[in-house]
């Protein structure tokens, strides 16, 4: 077991993964060089440019090279330099990648993965920091991940790149180097599908993804002190849902807090706010609570519209208390 | 949060750039006891991505250092602390400060939410037969939680027999209310339900069924019937299909006074029957016209291939035999090499055999032109659809005896309507009026000294 940063997870499950197949290949802009944020250090010189492949300014280019090459046969990682840079690859994800399956009655598929750097790293604003897993949640033949640890983020990119059918992959830009923990150095995946109940507790429910979870992980210990026992659970994975691990943990205390850096409205929050309370009312004892950002358009770039934008351990160890106590 | 240390500002380590969580102080430029200006540059930072000189944000006297040289601070955490002249200093905003929780006034005795029963306190105080008056409520407003009721079931406090026994699911692991009997219950901590949990009472499933089509029934069997497509209706269906979507159609038509045809015809015909033993028929003298006009004007024999067209030399009538219940177009091979009389036969071979169903695939292939005589069930004027992939479709409509104007004096005169479907990608306007042209020259001069051998 090493303790490894979450890009370090990333970075080297990617190596992994081309070391054990060699049809995987990583494709984006400036990943040649290691990346802009470091996540393909080092995979140029292991495995030459045609496997770790710069690509010109055009997302929908990356993903749809990326899709062909997945329904010929190879296993592309196509990497958005940032997610907010994802849309003009919208329709190649959306209309193609996930509707191939399907539209073919099931003779071909497309294993791609699509790596998402999202969420506020500080000072990113507009075009550095957005969310945009709501825009892509709901659509049929798409699976979403996204980890919170590097254990997750490594066992899940692992298993993306092995899985069959699309996979987003997206990568919160500040837990990077923020996040560290134990990963085993052997070969290991994490399932897609599964949440993870992160922290056992009996006064309130927390679930949550991404940097809040971390956030919400922090405010736990906190409250701990105050005899607020939190019970936190990890998505993991956006799209499926775990519908049973999340009508387990709110059923475990009755009030639940949901946490995203997604903006409220549409958000994955409100997907499982309503799978709780269409099969769980006879459990819960308070409204269930989502709290994120506000309905505005992107994260300010000055430092006092940042903070009063982004969530933080504060905000969210209010949020719990508040709801402990209802 | 704040430990005890000297009072001022804290200095903390500022957000250098993206993806940065941490930076180290590897120069102090500034001892305790200086005083600083604002944005005097107090100390150097050393990061992965870069080096800063870091100025001050406020102007004071530098009271503690609380990160040495060589050691690294996270974003946000305290280097060193500045007293500002004049004591209250607001605190920098930085992130980890305390800030007023914003709790809800709950400390005051207020029982505003005492009778809000939430669905699970109210599951719960009906399986287990709780009466609600007598929990206390530690929830804001005096609420009863659901802890709160499940500490009360804990205690042994529920006494009643529970009221509910319809058979509504109850997971496993809950804590076993024995009826009847006086002993306190067990104090188990509810486990989480097995899954899946039907709680609501209505059985949703995954997704919708599929739904049930209802069949109307027939209206009394009045309203209409079916007919079978034969594969030669089929065939019709597909071809003019595939030619109306595939030519662009055109058309035009002509009138042509065949008075000198007609009587050519009756004085021919009963002899002709009485040697050959078939019919003389007008069609006969059509074909032979249409054959030698397309001679003069090859164009009209061909076929489009997108980038050339192709012009075929052979002359192959398509003939348009038709019945009540289908159309077929058999073909004379070479017409242009036979005679009025050859043509005749032919004609009535064909016909003979198309009506009778017994024409073979070879008799009904290679046409180049076809030639309709929708004269025969009496149109005076058709619209063909051209037999695709042949570039005209010519019509020889019904005789009538019309008035005419020859010569500024009214005659009576055998006219008929000549008309013309031409693909208009190979043909245009002027060349099928020149065709149509030379059809009616040789039409108009069929007369008593025509030779049919």
């Amino acid at each position: 077991m090493a303790v490894i940063t979450y890009l370090e997870a990333i970075r080297s499950a990617m190596e992994e993964e081309m070391q054990r197949d060699e049809r995987v290949f990583v494709l984006g802009e400036d990943v040649g060089k290691g990346g802009v944020l470091n996540a393909t250090k080092g995979l140029r010189d292991r495995f030459g440019e045609q496997r770790c492949l710069d690509t010109p300014l055009s997302e929908s280019a990356i993903a749809g090279v990326a899709i062909g090459a997945a329904m010929y046969g190879m296993r592309a990682i196509a990497e958005m330099q940032f997610a907010d840079f994802i849309f003009p690859a919208t329709n190649q994800i959306i209309s193609e990648a996930a509707k191939i399956h399907y539209r073919s009655n099931g003779d071909w598929n497309c294993p791609i993965v699509v790596r998402a750097p999202y969420g506020a790293a500080g000072a990113g604003s507009l075009y550095h920091s957005q969310c945009p897993e709501s825009v892509f949640f709901g659509t049929p033949g798409l699976k979403l991940v996204a980890p919170s640890n590097p254990y997750d983020a490594k066992g899940l990119l692992k298993a993306a790149i092995r899985d069959e059918d699309p996979v987003i992959y997206f990568e919160h830009k500040k837990c990077y180097l923020s996040i560290s923990g134990e990963v085993p150095e052997e070969d290991f995946i994490v399932p897609i599908g599964k949440a993870d109940v992160k922290r056992e507790g009996t006064d309130l429910t927390v679930i949550s993804y991404g940097m809040t979870l971390n956030y919400c992980l922090q405010a736990a210990q906190e409250l701990d002190r105050e005899g607020i026992s939190a019970h936190v659970l990890d998505l993991r994975t956006l799209s499926p849902l775990d519908k049973e691990a999340i009508l387990a943990a709110a059923a475990r205390t009755g009030k639940v807090l949901i946490v995203h850096e997604d903006n409220k409205t549409g958000g994955v929050g409100a997907e499982v706010s309503a799978i709780i309370a269409e099969e769980l009312l006879y459990e819960l004892d308070a409204p269930i609570m989502r709290l994120c950002p506000p309905d505005v358009p992107a994260v300010g770039l000055s430092p006092v519209a940042e903070k009063f934008y982004l969530l933080d351990r504060d905000k969210i160890r209010e949020a719990m208390r508040n709801l402990a106590l209802y | 949060m704040t430990q005890t240390r000297a009072k001022g500002t804290e200095v903390t380590v500022p957000h250098l750039a993206e993806s940065l969580v941490s930076a180290t102080v590897s120069r102090w430029l500034k001892q305790p006891g200086d005083y600083i200006e604002q944005y005097d540059v107090i100390c150097e930072l050393i990061t992965e991505k870069v080096n800063v000189e870091m100025p001050s944000p406020v102007g004071g006297t530098l009271v503690e250092i609380l990160v040495e040289e060589g050691r690294t601070a996270a974003v946000g955490e305290a280097i060193c602390i500045i007293e500002e002249p004049g004591s209250a200093a607001e605190s920098w905003p930085a992130s980890g400060e305390d800030r007023q929780p914003d709790a809800p006034a709950e400390t005051a005795p207020d029982s505003g939410m005492r009778g809000r029963y939430s669905p699970a306190v109210q599951r719960l105080a009906a399986e287990h037969g709780v009466d609600l008056l007598r929990v206390p409520g530690t929830g804001i407003g005096g609420r009863i939680t659901r802890k709160d009721v499940e500490k009360f079931i804990a205690s042994g406090q529920a006494v009643s027999a529970p009221q509910t026994a319809n058979g509504r699911e109850e997971s496993g692991g809950r804590s076993g209310f024995r009826p009847g009997a006086g002993e306190p219950v067990q104090p188990v901590m509810p486990e989480a339900p097995r899954i899946p949990v039907r709680s609501t009472g209505i059985h949703m499933k995954e997704y919708p069924l599929n739904p049930k089509i209802e069949v109307e029934g027939q209206p009394e069997g009045r309203g209409e019937y079916f007919i079978d497509v034969t594969p030669i209706r089929h065939t019709i269906a597909s071809r003019t299909r595939q030619s109306v979507t595939e030519i662009p159609h055109a058309w035009t038509m002509i009138e042509a006074d065949v008075t000198n045809l007609v009587v050519l015809r009756n004085k021919l015909k009963d002899e002709f029957m009485r040697k050959e033993g078939i019919n003389l028929t007008y069609l006969a003298f059509v074909l032979k016209a249409v054959v030698n006009a397309i001679k003069d004007y090859p164009i009209m024999n061909s076929v489009w291939a997108v980038d050339k067209i192709i012009i075929k030399r052979d002359i192959n009538i398509s003939l348009v035999v038709g019945t009540e219940d289908f159309v077929v177009t058999p073909v004379i091979k070479k017409a242009d090499e036979k005679t009025i009389a050859g043509l005749a036969r032919e004609i009535d071979d064909l016909t003979k055999k198309a009506r009778a169903g017994k024409l073979s695939l070879g008799e009904m292939q290679g046409g180049t032109f076809t030639v309709n005589n929708t004269g025969s069930f009496g149109s005076i004027l058709s619209y063909p659809i051209i037999n695709y992939p042949q570039a005209a479709n010519f019509t020889f409509e019904s005789i009538v005896k019309k008035p005419v104007v020859i010569q500024d004096m009214i005659a009576v005169r055998s006219m008929v309507n000549l008309c013309l479907s031409l693909d208009h990608r190979i043909l245009d306007g002027v060349i099928c009026g020149r065709f149509l042209q030379r059809v009616k020259e040789n039409l108009e001069s069929y007369n008593l000294d025509t030779k049919l051998y």
